[in-house]
C-alpha cells in the first residue's frame, strides 16, 4: 500500500526497539476477550485506475453534468467560481495543516483568517466576525443559545417561518434539551414576517429573521429591531445568500446583536450540501459571548506583527462544562476559500455580481409571468422568489431535469403544506439570458 | 510563582477560602482578589464584571477573573447589592496583577447583613489554611 | 537522511490584502450584463462593502506567500498527539471534486442524486462494519458535532424510556470538548480520576453511576495512549443501572481491525473522518464526526437518514423519535467522499495494517525516547505516548521550549500540555504514514533538543529562531482584543 511506507526490515528492526516479537504482540495490552474475532469485511482494495472508475459511475449518475443549469438556490447556490480559487486552496500547506495552536509555524492560516474576519465584518457591517461555524444552521442555533443564556427571564426565541426550514429545525435540535422553547413567526401575504404578530409575544430572549427570507423576499430588518430591543432581547439576523449583501444594505445597517450567515456563496462548491460555511458575527458587546475560534493581531518578542488564536477561554479546552459551545473544529479551510473569493472578486465584483444576481431574477420572473405563471407576493426580492405554477408543471419540471439537466424551481408544499403548486425559483449570475428564455419555452 | 511567605496578605481585610478579599468601610465591602490568587492566574487579561444594582446572596458567582488559558469564578463572601463597580478593569485588567487591594479592587457591595463578615478569615486563619 | 529537515530559506513579507488594495483592480472575470438592469428601492440598497481592489497576480501571490508560512503534513512530520496528522491522499481530493459531486445540488430530489446517496449509504455500512455497530450517520460536521449528537441521542433514549436523569460520568483523561457537550443537554457532568496506571478503575465507576446517571462517556483508547481494558466490566456496571455508554472514537486509528467498539459494550461512538480516514484537517476543518449506535439507538439517529430500496436509495424524514436535524443539508458530503476513496483505497487488510503500524511507530517512539524525556507511565501503548518536562525542569527548560525548538529543527511540535492528568504533557502520535527514517529524524531532534537544555538552555527559551515570527505575546492579545482590521 502506497500510503504505508515500512519495509519488512524496517518492521524488524523496530519491533526489536519495542520488545515485541510481532506486530500482532503489539496488542498484548487489550485482553483477548475484547479482540474482534472476524476480520473487517470490506470489498477488496482498489488500484488509483479502478478507484477513478467506481468514483466517475458513481459522480455521473447525479445529475450534475456539464451542460446542468440550476434555478434552484434554498439555501445552496450556484456561483460562478473562479479558477484561481480552487488552484490556492489546494495548496498542502492550507489544506494538511492542524488548527493554528502553533501561531509560528501558521501565520498563513492565522493571517488569512483574521483577513477573513475583517471581510466578514465590513460584509455584514457588524464589529466581531468568528473564523467560521459548520453551516448558517448550526451558526444560527448558537446564536440563539447566546441570546438564551444572557437573559434570566426568558426560555423562548422567536424565529420566523421564513427562517430555512431546516434552520429552524437545527435550532430546534439545539436548545430543546436544555428546556428552550421556539416560538415561531407567521408570514404575512407578501410573503414576509408578520412584525405585528411578534409585538404580541412575551418572554422572547431573541428574536431570529431572515433576509433576504425563504421566499426570496427583503425583510424590513429596522421594524424587527425596534420590536426584540424593546422586548429586551436580542436581535438575529439570518441569511442563506451572502452576495445579497454585495447590494443591500447589512445587517449592521438595522442594528443587528447578532448575524448568522450562510457563506457557501463565496467561492465554495454546492458539493451536495456541504460542507458549506457558516458565518457568526456579533456587536462588540457580544465579543465574549460568541462561541468559536477567534483570530486576533499582536506582535511577537522581536517586535514583529503577527497573529494568535485568541480569547481561548470562551472555548470548551478551558472553560469546560461552563463553555459556550462545544465547537472545536470549524470550516477553516473554507472561510480562507470565502476570503480568497472576496479578495478575487473585490468591491466592485461583489457589486457587479450582486446586481447580476438580481436583474436575472427580476428578468427570469417577469418572464414566467408571461409563460403563464402567477407571481406569489409582490415583494423586492434578491436572487429568489414564488412563483404559483400553472397546472401541468410539475411533470414538465421532472422532463426538463431527465432530458435537459435542467433543475426548474423548487416545489415549497413539502416545506409549507399550504403553498400547493408554489415553486422557488433562483437564478444567479451563471445564467444567461439564452438559458431563461430557453427554461420558459420549456415550461410555456 | 511566590512562596507563601512572600505573599503580600494586608492585616486590616479579611480573607475567603476562594481567595477573595473584602473590607468594610463605613457601610459598604469593598472585594477583590488576593495576592495568591493573582500570582497564580498570572497576567490577567480579562476581568468580567456584574451589573450595578445586582443582588447575590454569599457564596453566589459574581464575576470571573481570566488569563490568556485560564479561567477563575469569583464568589461574593457577603449577601447584598452591588453599587459599584471597577469600570477601570475593563481597559485595565492588569491592576488586578499590580495592585489587587488598591486599584484592582473589583466590586463594591451595601451588605444585607454586616455580621456575615464575621465568617471570613483573618490572615493568620489564611495563612494557616494555605499551608494546609 | 542524516541531514534534520530544519533550514533557513527566504520568507517573504507580505502585508494584508487591502494593505495591497488600489482602486479600479478587479482579479475576476465578471460577465457581460445580458438582461435589462433591474434597480432596487435605495431604501433597500446600501454601498458597495470596502473589499480590497486586486489583480489576479496580487491574490495568487499573497496566497502562496501566506501558504509558505504554514507547517502542513506535506511539509514535515506533524505528531500532534490525539489529532492523528496523518498523510492526506492526493487521490481523494480528485475525486471529490468530480463535477457530478461538487456541482450537486442538495435539494435536486433523491432520483437525480442517486450517485450521491449511494456514496453515503455504503459510507455508512463500511464504518458499521468497521466499528462493529448496526447503524451509523454521517451527518455531524466534526468531532465535537459527532459528541454532540451522541449524547442528544443518550438523552433521547432516557425521555423516551420515560424518566430523564440529570448526571453523566467523564473520566478525567477526556477530551475537553466532552464536559461541554454534556451541558448543552443538561447533563451535570460527573468526574473521576483514573487509576494509578493511567486506565479507569470499575470501582470508580460503580461508585458513582446510578438510576440518576444518564452514562458514561469514555475515549478509548484514551488520551494517555492506553486501552481501557476494563471496558467491558465498567460497561455493564453502566448498565446495569440502565445507563448508557458514549464512546470518544477519536482515537479509532489504534484499533481497526483488533478491536470493534460495537462489540465490547459501547452503545454509542463518534469518528473523526479528519484523523483516522485521512481526510484533510484544513488549518481548522472542515472535518466530519459520523455518529455509530446499536440496534436499540437506531431510532434516534438525526434525519434525514439513507435508506435503500431493492436498487435504489432515498432520503427518509419519517422518523418518530429521531433527535432531529443537525446539519442543513446531510452533513459534510465532499469529506465523506474522500474518507469513503481511502476506505475503498485501503481494503479490510490496509486499514488493520494502518492501525498495526501507527502502534509500532508510537511503541518505537516511546522506547527510543524514554531515557531523554520523563515517561510517566511506563506501559506498552497504543497510536501514542505521552512524556513530560521533568528531566529538564533542573535547566528551567518546560515542555513549550522544547516544542518551540522542535520546529526549528523542521518538525510540528507534539500535542503539549495535554492531557491534564499529565504535568507538563508532551503527547507524541507519530501515525501509521511516517516512515522509520522520518520517526528516527525525529528522535534524533527530540536528543539534540534535550542536550540543548543542559548546555545552552538560552537557545531554548528564545526558540524558534528560524520562523516567520518567533514567540508571539497572547497576553497582549488577549487584553486588547483586534480581531479586525
Amino acid at each position: 500500500m502506497r500510503y504505508l511506507p515500512h519495509t519488512k526490515e524496517d518492521i524488524e528492526a523496530m519491533l526489536k526497539v519495542t520488545g515485541q516479537s510481532s506486530l500482532d504482540d503489539l496488542f498484548n495490552c487489550i485482553p483477548d476477550d475484547l479482540k474482534t474475532k472476524e476480520s473487517i469485511d470490506l470489498p477488496e482494495a482498489l488500484s488509483e485506475w479502478e478507484l477513478n472508475a467506481h468514483m466517475e459511475a458513481l459522480a455521473s449518475s447525479n445529475i450534475a453534468c456539464k451542460e446542468y443549469k440550476c434555478f434552484i438556490g434554498a439555501g445552496s447556490y450556484d456561483h460562478y467560481i473562479p479558477a484561481i480559487i480552487p488552484y490556492l486552496i489546494s495548496r498542502s500547506e492550507f489544506m494538511t495543516a492542524y488548527t493554528p495552536y502553533q501561531p509560528e509555524v501558521s501565520q498563513g492560516t492565522l493571517q488569512g483568517i483574521y483577513e477573513f474576519q475583517t471581510m466578514i465584518t465590513e460584509l455584514l457591517g457588524m464589529d466581531v466576525a468568528t473564523a467560521s461555524h459548520y453551516d448558517c444552521g448550526t451558526a444560527l442555533a448558537e446564536a440563539a443559545l447566546i441570546a438564551l443564556r444572557k437573559n434570566r427571564k426568558a426560555n423562548k426565541i422567536a424565529v420566523s417561518a421564513l427562517v430555512h426550514p431546516s434552520h429552524r429545525q437545527i435550532i430546534h435540535t439545539y436548545i430543546n434539551p436544555a428546556g428552550y422553547e421556539i416560538i415561531e413567526i407567521p408570514y404575512t401575504k407578501e410573503g414576509l414576517t408578520d412584525v405585528d404578530a411578534l409585538k404580541d409575544m412575551d418572554d422572547i430572549a431573541g428574536v431570529a429573521i431572515q433576509s433576504p427570507n425563504f421566499f426570496g423576499n427583503i425583510e424590513d430588518l429596522k421594524a424587527f429591531k425596534a420590536v426584540a430591543a424593546a422586548k429586551k432581547g436580542l436581535f438575529i439576523a439570518s441569511f442563506t445568500e451572502a452576495l445579497a449583501y454585495g447590494l443591500l444594505k447589512n445587517p449592521g445597517y438595522f442594528g443587528a446583536d447578532l448575524v448568522a450567515g450562510e457563506g457557501q456563496s463565496l467561492g465554495i462548491p454546492k458539493s451536495f450540501g456541504g460542507p458549506g460555511l457558516g458565518l457568526l458575527a456579533g456587536t462588540k458587546k457580544q465579543m465574549r459571548n460568541l462561541p468559536g475560534r477567534l483570530i486576533g493581531k499582536t506582535s511577537d518578542a522581536n517586535g514583529d506583527e503577527g497573529y494568535v488564536l485568541t480569547l481561548a477561554t470562551r472555548e470548551q479546552h478551558i472553560r469546560r462544562e461552563k463553555a459556550s459551545s462545544n465547537i472545536c473544529s470549524n470550516n477553516g479551510l473554507n472561510a480562507m476559500t470565502a476570503a480568497m473569493y472576496l479578495a478575487t472578486v473585490g468591491k466592485v465584483g461583489i457589486r457587479e455580481i450582486a446586481r447580476q444576481n438580481h436583474d436575472k431574477a427580476v428578468y427570469l420572473k417577469a418572464s414566467l409571468e408571461k409563460a403563464g405563471f402567477e407571481s406569489s407576493f409582490d415583494t423586492p426580492f434578491f436572487n429568489e422568489f414564488v412563483m404559483k405554477a400553472p397546472v401541468g408543471f410539475e411533470q414538465k419540471r421532472t422532463a426538463l431535469v431527465n432530458d435537459k439537466c435542467t433543475f426548474a424551481g423548487m416545489s415549497l408544499e413539502k416545506f409549507y403544506p399550504e403553498l400547493k403548486q408554489h415553486y422557488l425559483f433562483c437564478a444567479t449570475e451563471t445564467v444567461s439570458k439564452q438559458d431563461i428564455d430557453q427554461l420558459v419555452k420549456e415550461v410555456q | 510563582m511566590k512562596e507563601i511567605s512572600d505573599l503580600n496578605l494586608p492585616e486590616d481585610v479579611k480573607y475567603t477560602k476562594d481567595h477573595e478579599w473584602a473590607k468594610l468601610d463605613s457601610d459598604i465591602v469593598t472585594i477583590g482578589i488576593n495576592d495568591y490568587a493573582q500570582d497564580q492566574l498570572g497576567e490577567i487579561v480579562f476581568v468580567e464584571l456584574p451589573e450595578v444594582g445586582d443582588t447575590f446572596s454569599e457564596g453566589d458567582e459574581f464575576g470571573s477573573v481570566e488569563s490568556v488559558k485560564a479561567v477563575s469564578e469569583m464568589y461574593i463572601p457577603i449577601s447584598g447589592e452591588i453599587t459599584e463597580i471597577n469600570e477601570a478593569l475593563e481597559d485595565a485588567p492588569e491592576l488586578v496583577n499590580e495592585s489587587c487591594y488598591d486599584s484592582g479592587w473589583i466590586i463594591k457591595v451595601k451588605p444585607a447583613d454586616v455580621s456575615e463578615l464575621d465568617n471570613l478569615m483573618d490572615k493568620p486563619a489564611y495563612l494557616d489554611m494555605l499551608k494546609g | 537522511m542524516n541531514q534534520q529537515p530544519g533550514t533557513s530559506g527566504l520568507i517573504f513579507n507580505e502585508p494584508l490584502l487591502w494593505d495591497k488594495s488600489c482602486k479600479g483592480r478587479c482579479a475576476m472575470s465578471l460577465p457581460k450584463p445580458d438582461v435589462e438592469r433591474a434597480n432596487l428601492d435605495e431604501s433597500l440598497t446600501g454601498d458597495a462593502p470596502e473589499l480590497p481592489q486586486l489583480s489576479e497576480l496580487d491574490v495568487a501571490r499573497h496566497y502562496t506567500r501566506l501558504s509558505q508560512w504554514n507547517f502542513g503534513v506535506d511539509s514535515g512530520m506533524y505528531p500532534l498527539g490525539s489529532c492523528t496528522m496523518k498523510y492526506n491522499p492526493k487521490t481523494n481530493e480528485v475525486q471529490a471534486a468530480r463535477q457530478g459531486f461538487a456541482a450537486a445540488h442538495p435539494f435536486a430530489g433523491d432520483k437525480f442524486s442517486q450517485g450521491a446517496l449511494k456514496l453515503m449509504y455504503n459510507l455508512e455500512q463500511y464504518l458499521a462494519e468497521i466499528t462493529g455497530f448496526d447503524a451509523v450517520t454521517l451527518q455531524p460536521a466534526a468531532g465535537a458535532h459527532g459528541e454532540l449528537a451522541g449524547i442528544l441521542i443518550i438523552h433521547a433514549y432516557h425521555a423516551k424510556s420515560g424518566k430523564q436523569r440529570s448526571k453523566i460520568i467523564i473520566p478525567d483523561t477526556a477530551h475537553g470538548t466532552n464536559p461541554a457537550s454534556a451541558t448543552l443537554c443538561g447533563y451535570e457532568s460527573i468526574n473521576i480520576k483514573s487509576g494509578e496506571n493511567g486506565i479507569l478503575e470499575p470501582a470508580a465507576v460503580a461508585a458513582v453511576m446510578d438510576e440518576d446517571t444518564a452514562g458514561i462517556m469514555v475515549t478509548n483508547p484514551n488520551t494517555l495512549g492506553f486501552f481501557e481494558s476494563n471496558i467491558k466490566e465498567i460497561a455493564d456496571i453502566v448498565h446495569s443501572k440502565g445507563g448508557l455508554v458514549y464512546g470518544d472514537g477519536a482515537n479509532m486509528n489504534a484499533i481497526m481491525g483488533v478491536v470493534k467498539p460495537g462489540e465490547i459494550g459501547i452503545d454509542v461512538l463518534h469518528l473523526n473522518l479528519h484523523k483516522t480516514f485521512a481526510t484533510p484537517h484544513g488549518g481548522g476543518g472542515p472535518g466530519s464526526g459520523p455518529v455509530a449506535v446499536v440496534k436499540a439507538l437506531e431510532p434516534f439517529l438525526p434525519i434525514p437518514r439513507v435508506e435503500k430500496d431493492l436498487d435504489s436509495y432515498k432520503l427518509i424524514t419519517d422518523s418518530p423519535d429521531t433527535i432531529g436535524r443537525l446539519h442543513t443539508f446531510y452533513g459534510h458530503f465532499s469529506v465523506m467522499i474522500k474518507a469513503y476513496s481511502y476506505i475503498l483505497s485501503m481494503g479490510s487488510k490496509g486499514l488493520s495494517d494502518v492501525s498495526k503500524l501507527a502502534v509500532l511507530n508510537a511503541n518505537y517512539v516511546k522506547e527510543s525516547l524514554k531515557g531523554t524525556l520523563n515517561l510517566p507511565y511506563d506501559m506498552p501503548c497504543m497510536h501514542e505516548c505521552v512524556f513530560n518536562d521533568e528531566f529538564q525542569k533542573e535547566h528551567h527548560i518546560t515542555t513549550m521550549d522544547m516544542a518551540k525548538r522542535l520546529l526549528d529543527y523542521g518538525f510540528h511540535p507534539p500535542t503539549v500540555y495535554f492531557p491534564l492528568v499529565v504535568e507538563g504533557a508532551f503527547m507524541v502520535e507519530p501515525t501509521e504514514t511516517e516512515s522509520k527514517e522520518y520517526i528516527d529524524q525525529f528522535i534524533d531532534a527530540v536528543k539534540a533538543i534535550a542536550k540543548e537544555a543542559k548546555d545552552d538552555p538560552e537557545k531554548l527559551h528564545k526558540a524558534p529562531l528560524l520562523t516567520k515570527v518567533t514567540r508571539l505575546d497572547e497576553v497582549t492579545a488577549a487584553r486588547k482584543p483586534c480581531l479586525r482590521g
